[in-house]
């Protein structure tokens, strides 16, 4: 029975772990910039929700669209007036670059906030749910639903939106895009905008669950490494199942090892992963 | 011919500091002779083969732990160093044996993770490494004058090694070999150089050193524990320096490594709290502003004045 416990909470774990990836897998595909900015926007957006709730009494749900409308304007702004600069150079350049503008607003938010951890303390918690055997907080579980929700959407807005075939057509083959009529300039920015929408909203989610600070980004940002990697890079569904996985190894390996190693043990799967299978489980070209 | 003059020079210059200079000054030269190990280290991978790597960090811890264990467990200072380099390039290989065949994004976030995972790995066995509360050296007896004197020797006999392979690897078949890999790894690969040893050679030589750096600045500072010495800056400052210097030259790196440390000196005195967002300010001005680095364009400069008159 404790087992089916594990699973569940593990479950719960990788629906956040694959909305906290999945802008981080779209910049990478489409732009072919790995974004080490994404931690810090996630911490920032949980930032968002935390101010958004102590000053104003907004629910960090509904923050979802403050600090998702923030961060992309923020996202939109750093693509449009430093990456698209660089946006064909190496890896190297364009990896060390997010690097710097990373240092820059992680120093900021440590001096505009503090490093000191806080937490939402909900006024009114939704309680603990009962699934037979399966005991669950529903504030978590329902983060996670909505984590799933808004990871559906981004997936229905890159099918379905004249934006989202555009941003499809630019990860295919940048230059038949732009002889498609795609402006490809305009196409990068609002990825990298929504890439930084995703973070702040899964921040907005997570501001219940962990407690914040700026020196979190890190751990966040190796979350998307790893879901990235097991889901393989650039597909939606693929987040989701590498985000379930991770999760669900995760919450198996701090009961059979002790949460301390729940680290140790993602990265070696990756690292393993990487020397085995580098497109990932479920991996395969295009971004739908 | 004339880089091994400008190395013995230099070389020379800075053994004779300790006749002029106080003590701050032999800790600052230290900390650039320990810098211009990194950026010349990574130069082997990353400027000469192009490949982005960001082990650095995980070098230096290991060479930081191995020797601070084995000298917890009685083995003298310079064994210890000696057991480190060995191990950070043992490690080097096996690691690079797993990860080269990666290209661009996947081998980049490779050597990233390989560094947290060492952390981890060191937190989680506090038996062993003193996790998370870190690690005691046994202390020198020595006069604080004496050590300064016998780490900044000890730094600078290291650089001066690693910078005699760097030129000798330049002119070698292997450096080459790796400049072709970094222009073309496919071609190369069909023109019959084996790229997959080539590259394990040039990941083993960019750890060797960086880990015996790694053991130096242990003893050097008596204390380490895992956020210090695998810190991810550890990984980007040698890059940063490279660029600073220029990419794949044999002095680049180390003329990095003394702007980098001149401007962080500045910015550590002045603007304590965002130091780090310094670092952050200038790598996004250097990319956007100096891509070719420094020193090439100091070097147009004086062409150009020298042609104008």
């Amino acid at each position: 029975m404790i087992y089916l416990q594990i699973a569940a909470n593990g479950l719960v774990l990788g629906g956040l772990y694959a909305c906290i990836a999945v802008g981080f897998s779209l910049v990478w595909g489409v732009l072919n910039v790995i974004n080490i900015l994404h931690g810090t926007f996630i911490v920032l957006g949980s930032y968002i929700a935390y101010f958004a709730y102590v000053h104003a009494g907004i629910h960090p749900f509904a923050s979802i669209v403050i600090a998702g409308g923030v961060l992309y304007a923020l996202g939109h702004a750093i693509h449009a007036g430093i990456i698209n600069r660089v946006i064909a150079a190496p890896v190297l350049i364009t990896l060390t670059l997010t690097f710097g503008l990373d240092l820059i607003l992680n120093n900021a938010m440590l001096v505009a906030f503090t490093a000191d951890y806080r937490s939402i303390n909900l006024a009114r918690p939704l309680g603990t749910l009962e699934i037979g055997p399966v005991f669950l907080p529903g504030d978590r579980v329902a983060a996670m639903a909505l984590a799933l929700l808004l990871t559906i959407l981004l997936w229905r807005l890159l099918r379905d939106s004249r934006i989202g075939r555009a941003i499809v057509a630019v990860r295919m083959d940048r230059e038949a895009a732009a002889l498609m009529g795609v402006d490809v300039k305009r196409i990068n920015a609002i990825t990298f905008g929504i890439g930084a929408l995703m973070a702040g909203a899964a921040g907005a989610l997570l501001s219940i669950i962990f407690p914040i600070s700026p020196l979190n980004s890190a751990t966040f940002l190796g979350k998307a490494f790893v879901v990235c990697v097991l889901g393989g890079l650039g597909s939606v569904p693929g987040a989701i199942i590498g985000g379930i996985v991770l999760g669900i190894v995760e919450s198996f390996g701090s009961y059979w090892f002790g949460p301390e190693h729940a680290v140790t043990i993602s990265f070696a799967i990756l690292l393993v992963l990487l020397f085995a299978r580098p497109r990932g489980l479920v991996g395969r070209r295009g971004y739908e | 011919m004339r880089s091994w003059i400008v190395l013995v020079v230099v070389t020379a210059l800075t053994a004779a500091l300790p006749l002029a200079g106080n003590n701050y000054l032999l800790r600052l030269a230290t900390i650039t002779c320990m810098y211009a190990v990194l950026a010349q280290s990574w130069n082997f991978i990353g400027g000469l083969a192009g490949y982005p790597s960001f082990a650095t960090a995980a070098f230096f811890g290991l060479g930081a732990y191995v020797s601070a264990i084995l000298q917890v467990h009685g083995l003298p200072s310079v064994a210890a160093w000696g057991c480190a380099g060995l191990i950070a390039m043992l490690f080097a290989a096996f690691i690079g044996g797993a990860i080269l065949h990666l290209r661009g994004h996947y081998f980049a976030i490779a050597t990233l993770v390989v560094a947290e995972m060492l952390r981890e790995i060191v937190n989680t066995t506090p038996h062993f490494t003193g996790g998370g509360m870190g690690l005691n050296l046994p202390i020198m007896r020595m006069s604080v004058g004496a050590q300064a004197q016998f780490f900044l020797f000890a730094m600078l006999g290291l650089s001066f090694l690693c910078t005699a392979t760097a030129i000798l690897v330049q002119r070698s078949k292997l450096g080459f070999g790796l400049r072709c890999i970094q222009q073309n790894e496919d071609a190369a690969n069909v023109l019959g150089i084996n790229t997959y040893a080539y590259k394990t050679a040039a990941f083993s030589l960019s750890g060797v050193f960086v880990g015996m750096a790694g053991a130096i600045y242990a003893n050097w500072t008596n204390y380490i524990d895992p956020p210090d010495v695998f810190d991810v800056l550890l990984a980007i400052k040698p890059l940063v320096m490279v660029m600073l210097g220029g990419l794949g030259t044999i002095f680049g790196p180390a003329i990095g490594a003394l702007i980098l440390i001149a401007f962080e000196e500045f910015v550590w005195r002045n603007f304590l709290t965002i130091h780090a967002a310094a670092l952050g300010f200038i790598i996004v001005v250097l990319i956007l502003f100096l891509p070719n680095g420094i020193v090439p364009l100091l070097r147009e400069r004086v062409a150009r004045r020298g042609a104008s008159p």
